[in-house]
């Protein structure tokens, strides 16, 4: 009985070793506790700002001169029509 | 005229000022995209406002004014949101590493800009009494406004605090304002030049009505 005991408990013990072990083994890497400053990064590291810097700015004012002039074309294609329309009524008089 | 003339030399004279400007310390070169970027979101929520209370006076009053106001300001909403919502993720990018994020500042604004589009649209498709329904449409999305604002206090986001340009460096400080005021100038530019347009184009449908009498 003592015996059979024993054996049970040294296989439960190696069993938990052994997979405690492959456990500790395979664990990720710890997370980082505190960052580290670098003063320069390699060139394949950081995305260029002034491409997307000066895209922003192009974009805002394409899109400002964009409207002013859709603006321009509506109100000359309206003031046409008035004025055709005017020319109509006064020559039907 | 004049004021066409102060805003095209302002607009004009911008770029220099933000070359001139500080650069933040974590972001460098790209953090300048702030200088119109976050002037274009105020524009855009100052539209906003206006088209909703505009349009609240014309279900109000039926005031065919306020209706050319609203729709006017409807459509420089959505000018100003596209301007947000393109330079946004350009500096966001750089800064966060992405393009977008559907956090809550950038989801509002961008329902906020979908909000004037569906204006513009109701307003160019729906027929007759569309102006009633845009304008109860607009009202609504007024309401988003003070969400779109306080979005940044209230939830947690990767999008910048309120509490930024009120605390900027002097160094920031003026371009920043020159460049917010540069851009009110031409919101006021634009909308009385897109009002002038209705009322123009209320006049040719008097007279397309007065021919037809």
């Amino acid at each position: 009985m003592i015996r059979r005991s024993l054996m049970a408990i040294s296989t439960f013990a190696l069993t938990a070793v052994l997979t405690a072990a492959s456990v500790l083994a395979f664990q990720p890497p710890a997370g980082q506790s505190e960052f580290v400053p670098a003063r320069d990064l390699p060139p394949s590291e950081s995305i260029p700002a002034a491409p997307l810097l000066v895209t922003a700015y192009a974009f805002i004012w394409v899109a400002a001169i964009f409207y002013l002039w859709t603006i321009w074309r509506r109100l000359n294609k309206v003031e046409a029509d008035i004025r055709s329309l005017d020319q109509k009524t006064r020559s039907a008089r | 005229m004049p004021m066409l003339v102060v805003a095209a030399a302002m607009f004009a004279y911008a770029p220099v000022m933000i070359a001139h400007a500080d650069y933040e310390s974590s972001m460098g070169l790209v953090s300048k995209i702030l200088y119109f970027h976050a002037p274009s979101g105020m524009v855009m929520l100052l539209s906003a406002m206006v088209c909703g209370i505009a349009s609240a006076i014309y279900l109000w009053r039926q005031d065919r004014r306020a209706d050319r106001v609203a729709i006017a300001a409807a459509e420089l909403t959505a000018l100003f949101g596209l301007i947000v919502i393109v330079t946004g993720p350009l500096w966001a990018r750089k800064a966060w590493g992405i393009w977008w994020d559907w956090e809550a500042r950038l989801t509002m604004s961008f329902v906020g800009w979908l909000i004037a589009l569906s204006y513009l649209f109701v307003r160019k498709y729906a027929g007759a009494g569309s102006e009633k329904m845009a304008a109860a449409l607009a009202v609504f999305g007024s309401f988003n406004v003070p969400f779109i604002y306080v979005s940044v206090n209230v939830w947690r986001t990767l999008h910048p605090k309120t509490t930024v340009v009120p605390t900027l460096p002097p160094g920031m400080r003026g371009p920043f304002w020159y460049c917010a005021l540069t851009l009110f100038l031409l919101y006021l530019l634009l909308l009385t030049a897109r009002v002038h347009l209705e009322r123009q184009r209320a006049a040719l449908d008097d007279l397309y009505l007065a021919q037809g009498d």
